[in-house]
């Protein structure tokens, strides 16, 4: 249907789509056919996110969950992001680490990187997420491989979250030891992204839609993908992360996919950058309902792929998740560089965004122990 | 009589290999391998943590057991290769199952990348078990590559669909002089037992013993299947037929045989 497109192509196809008229056009009975069909397809997946599917969201549930269980057994995989520089050249309207917010900039010494691997280590967790700002000034490409150097003595699996690279640079990260590339578009839809994303580098849609790409193409052997819920209309942004996700699998057959649904809320609580009151409003509401929706509507349509579920959903409605086709989840979070070292303090206000769920790894593995599924610690072995 | 399996210098009196992951916790696993009596059990390298504090998998398999390390997760003959040279540098047994996957989405072997792994690890003095679609002729070159047993899948990796590549592995019952046994797909007693039924040397499970709602119930009845299916073989099945057998339309005009 799409051979031979990149996916900027593909997306461009549904930019003058009529989404409510479709989407409100499907019957419960497409929906049933979804549900029962053992190769959903795309429109399949529409009728799944529609609102005729709310009222059969137990009956997907249950068929995500089915599907969940075969493919990844009763297992949880747990990692743990870890922010090595806060250093930022944009200015998205909804980060804490905007260069227009006045908070402590830093980045950690390689010898703050080995104490916070160390401390993160000692709770037996072997997959971690490194992150940074936007900065090639100041966490430049061999800043990150001096700390990938670093890491691999803690470490079985190392991913990154960093500002998007050419092909070249993603696999100079793969020769030191990178196996895993996170990057989300944030938000699909164009003209929201442009408003949202207002200057920096990060102001090019087209760059940062096609990285995930350039990740595979250099050898990544997991790419993450994601959209950042609350920021454009739900049912669009997670049809298009899906068939991103189907387009990346389609094309790049050895690399595992996953897919991220962290929803921004509505009503900040505090300016996740100053830590003043008031902040950052989602200009979309997204409903726990909503969110779950999109988990079984993924799974259904896209049974290999990872789902992950990170600390920005409150501990309650993570654990609610747990069944219904998430396979891995971050613990023991902070959002603030050394947020596991440095004291207490120093770090107020620094964070890139804020956490709901605060329990450290050892907590979560007893809660997923106690719903029955097993937390997978490790799930790689470095070969490089 | 004794039916003893023999492979690789070991004497096996059960048929049924179980794999490790996809159980809700170690200490489950362990005691759905003990009600198996399993003999071998595959555990994915790249899960393994032998570093770890607090919980080893490998703790978790019963103490005579043979541990087979898979090379799940590998994508080329090269990523397999490494992976069981680390699984061997780490103390593991030589025995491995080359696992070589480049479909995400369908979890299918890669045969030509297996076959080249093979060649190399069983020259380095690997027991070498390859996980493969079944094919004749690459079940051929396996068993020259000096492979110590194939293993054919019956239906995708975790889709509990049974033997749909039954009339394949039939075949490759028949033709290659080295064990087959099946792996993957097999979603009820009632599969294993019709691939041991069909003369294959062992079955591996895990899936559908691991998110059964017992598992360790499970576990049991896939080890009564095997061996009842082993049992049914080794007493010679009688042929099935379709329709009964009366008259002869076609020759009973020889009234004289």
């Amino acid at each position: 249907m799409y051979k031979n497109m990149g996916y900027y192509e593909i997306c461009s196809k549904y930019k003058n789509f009529e989404w409510e008229q479709i989407f409100g056009a499907i019957s419960e009975d497409d929906v049933e056919k979804a549900i029962a069909s053992e190769d959903v397809g795309v429109k399949g997946f529409m009728a799944l996110l529609s609102p005729a599917a709310q009222t059969l969201l137990e009956k997907a549930a249950r068929r995500s969950h089915e599907i969940t269980l075969r493919n990844f057994g009763r297992t949880i995989q747990l990692y743990t992001p870890m922010y090595l520089s806060n250093y930022c050249d944009n200015s998205c309207v909804y980060c804490g680490f905007n260069t227009n917010n006045k908070i402590e900039r830093r980045a950690l010494t390689l010898k703050e990187v080995r104490e916070e691997a160390g401390s993160i280590a000692s709770t037996g967790l072997k997959t971690i997420l490194i992150l940074t700002g936007e900065s090639r000034q100041m966490s430049p490409i061999s800043y990150i491989k001096d700390c990938v150097r670093v890491l691999k003595e803690y470490f079985s699996s190392i991913s990154i979250e960093i500002y998007p690279l050419t092909e070249t640079e993603y696999s100079l990260l793969v020769s030191t030891g990178v196996d895993g590339l996170t990057i989300y578009q944030e938000v699909y839809e164009e003209d929201i992204y442009n408003r949202m994303h207002p200057s920096g580098p990060k102001s090019s849609y087209r760059f940062r839609l096609d990285a995930p790409e350039r990740g595979a193409e250099s050898g990544m052997r997991s790419v993450n993908i994601g959209a950042l819920f609350g920021l454009g209309g739900w049912r669009k942004e997670a049809f298009l992360l899906g068939l991103h996700a189907k387009y990346l699998q389609d094309k790049f057959h050895d690399t595992e996919i996953g897919v991220s649904i962290p929803r921004i809320r509505r009503q900040a609580l505090y300016h996740v950058g100053t830590g003043q009151a008031g902040g950052f409003k989602a200009p979309y509401a997204v409903s726990d309902k909503n969110i779950v929706q999109i988990i079984v509507s993924l799974r259904l349509f896209l049974p290999r792929i990872g789902i992950t579920v990170s600390t920005r959903e409150d501990a309650s409605f993570r654990e609610s998740l747990v069944p219904l086709g998430v396979t891995k989840m971050s613990a023991g979070s902070t959002t603030r560089v050394g947020g596991r070292i440095v004291a207490r303090e120093e770090r107020e206000g620094a964070e890139q965004f804020e956490i709901l769920d605060k329990r450290s790894v050892e907590e979560i593995k007893r809660m997923l122990e106690s719903k029955d599924y097993q937390p997978v610690l490790k799930d790689w072995t470095c070969l490089r | 009589m004794e039916d003893i399996l023999e492979i690789c210098g070991k004497r096996l009196t059960n048929r049924l290999f179980v794999g490790t992951g996809k159980f809700s916790s170690f200490s489950l696993m362990k005691q759905a391998l003990e009600a198996a009596e399993t003999e071998v059990a595959t555990v994915a390298l790249r899960r393994v943590d032998t570093g770890s504090k607090t919980e080893n998998i490998l703790d978790y398999v019963p103490k005579g057991c043979i541990i087979m390390p898979n090379t799940s997760g590998a994508r080329n003959a090269d990523e397999a290769v490494r992976i069981a040279r680390i699984a061997r540098a780490g103390g593991a047994a030589d025995w491995v199952k080359i696992e070589i996957i480049q479909d995400n989405k369908y979890l299918l072997p890669d045969n030509i990348e297996t076959l080249k792994a093979a060649q190399i690890l069983a020259k380095e003095g690997f027991k070498v078990f390859p996980y493969m679609s079944p094919d004749l002729s690459m079940a051929r070159r396996l068993a020259e590559a000096g492979a110590a047993a194939v293993m054919p899948l019956g239906s995708p990796i975790g889709s509990n669909r049974g033997v749909k590549t039954r009339e394949l592995v039939e075949i490759m019952v028949r033709e290659i002089r080295i064990p087959v046994i099946v792996d993957a797909g097999l979603g009820k007693p009632s599969d294993a037992c019709e691939c041991m039924e069909l003369g294959c040397a062992a079955v591996l499970v895990n899936t559908a013993i691991a998110i059964a709602q017992d598992p360790v119930g499970m576990a049991r009845a896939f080890s009564d299947a095997v061996r009842a299916g082993r049992l049914a073989y080794l007493s010679g099945m009688p042929s099935a037929s379709s329709s009964a057998n009366a008259s002869s339309p076609l020759t009973g005009f020889l009234r004289d045989i």
